[in-house]
């Protein structure tokens, strides 16, 4: 069953920026968009364990900092080489200035 | 210690998998988030100016081959065409492979294409191998890319500079994927989803050969064979020189850049074809950091490296015994003095015992 969890302020992310989120042994990365939106991914990129939060940020694009391997943090696409497989995403919504993530 | 099997599908293979060599997390100093934000920043311009300077030199000097063809004054023309196409298309296969020289995606992905051809690399399999050379450096039966191997192979490593080598098995490489075989090691690292496309790429560089082949043996003339696949020979030993010294007589096996990849000072020319890849340990630690901002990041970490080598001079001078000393003793490798100010080695997985090569 899904719930929501409380992943960090509003404030804890800058404006087109990542940073990560553990919970329940698990890893995400909350991201914050150029327009002031925040999504929520799986933290480790599905090509090799390197935790997303690391990389970089730019427009609707994560780069995972390992291989620079892209995807799009909104729809959890992946871009092509090096990585294959899509990043799975998690409903977000801002409730009293903190970013809560529907995790199942 | 075993000796070494660099096979990809063999025994060190197995034994990197198994131990957690394979696929580890390696060692990074510390960088704020917010400086390495910075750093990682992209932009097209540098690579734009400098892809403009650079494509203007290839067709310039192109050109000068073609006028003065059949004279001494050709020479120059040579020296300089052959650089541009046989080593410098490594840094900017290298750059855009890696995706941080624009900012812009399709101009990554143009000269991507644009300089693996050059270097008679199949565009999608050295992709995949380098990200494996990424994820597991200089781990013996898991990097695809290890130039020079142990006990090392000095005549070799002497002929690499002459392109023969790697023109031997670059172009039947090409020629065998492009009837639709890859090898066991190449699927090793190329998912099989990619496999077609590889298969793709190497027929079409294979089909501008041909077409090259075709127009020397029409214009009864070398000069089409001189401009395009044999600046892999007469122009590769400027990668070679500059290349070697990222990791020879570094440690393998070991899960910190600083072990078995080096920084070197190098003059401006050498960094205008090489990208800045002299700051390889910094490159290696950071791989989305662009090229032009390596030397911030140099600055930056540097108390955390070895002292890097004042200059590719210095480098082989204190390489060279250190390649003596393997050939009988495998295991023995050059370990830097780290600065006072920097944390210690990662010592898991390496600490090998070279007493009997110190004797």
């Amino acid at each position: 069953m899904a719930d929501w969890v409380e992943a960090c302020a509003v404030d804890d992310v800058e404006e087109e920026d990542v940073i990560r989120f553990d919970h329940g042994g698990r890893t995400f990365a909350v991201y914050r968009s150029p327009d002031d939106e925040f999504f929520a991914t799986d933290g480790y990129c599905t090509h090799e364990k390197a935790h997303l939060a690391d990389g970089l940020v730019m427009d609707d694009i994560i780069e995972c900092p390992k291989h620079n391997g892209r995807f799009n943090y909104k729809t959890g696409h992946a871009r092509g080489a090096p990585v294959c497989v899509n990043l799975k995403t998690y409903p977000v919504k801002i409730e009293a200035g903190k970013v809560m993530i529907e995790i199942d | 210690m075993a000796k070494r099997d660099y096979s990809l599908v063999g025994e060190s293979t197995r034994i990197a998998i198994e131990t957690g060599l394979a696929s580890a997390e390696w060692y990074h100093t510390d960088v704020p988030r917010k400086v390495m934000k910075e750093l990682m920043q992209r932009s097209d311009g540098p690579a734009i100016r400098e892809t403009a300077i650079w494509l203007a030199a290839i067709l310039g000097s192109a050109a000068g081959i073609v006028w003065f063809w059949g004279s001494w004054w050709v020479v120059p023309f040579l020296f300089v065409y052959g650089v541009l196409y046989g080593s410098s298309s490594d840094s900017r296969w290298h750059e855009c492979g890696h995706g941080t020289a624009f900012r812009t995606r399709w101009m990554n992905d143009f000269v991507y294409h644009i300089a693996s051809f050059m270097l008679m690399r199949n565009p999608v399999q050295w992709r995949w191998s380098h990200a494996r050379h990424h994820t597991d450096t200089i781990i013996v039966g898991r990097d695809a890319e290890i130039a020079v191997m142990r006990p090392p192979d000095l005549l070799k490593a002497a002929l690499a500079f002459t392109g023969i080598l790697d023109f031997r098995y670059s172009l039947p490489t090409l020629a065998r994927q492009a009837f639709g075989r890859l090898s066991d090691e190449e699927k090793s690292y190329i998912p099989e989803m990619e496999w077609a496309k590889a298969v793709g790429a190497a027929r079409w560089h294979i089909a501008i050969y041909v077409a090259t082949i075709a127009l020397a043996i029409a214009l009864r003339s070398w000069v089409p064979l001189v401009l395009i696949g044999l600046p892999r020979l007469y122009g590769t030993w400027h990668m070679v020189l500059t290349g070697l010294l990222q990791h020879i007589g570094l440690a393998d096996n070991v899960v910190d850049h600083r072990l078995n990849t080096r920084t070197v000072y190098m003059n401006p020319i050498s960094r205008f074809i090489y990208w800045n890849m002299n700051y390889h340990v910094e490159h290696h630690m950071f791989p989305m950091v662009p090229y032009h901002a390596l030397p911030r990041l140099h600055e930056l970490i540097k108390h955390d490296l070895p002292e890097p080598n004042p200059s590719m001079w210095h480098a082989y001078r204190e390489v060279w015994p250190v390649l003596l000393r393997q050939l009988k003793y495998e295991d023995y490798y050059l370990k830097r003095e780290l600065p006072p100010t920097a944390r210690p080695y990662r010592g898991e997985f390496h600490e090998v015992d070279m007493s009997a090569a110190a004797e």
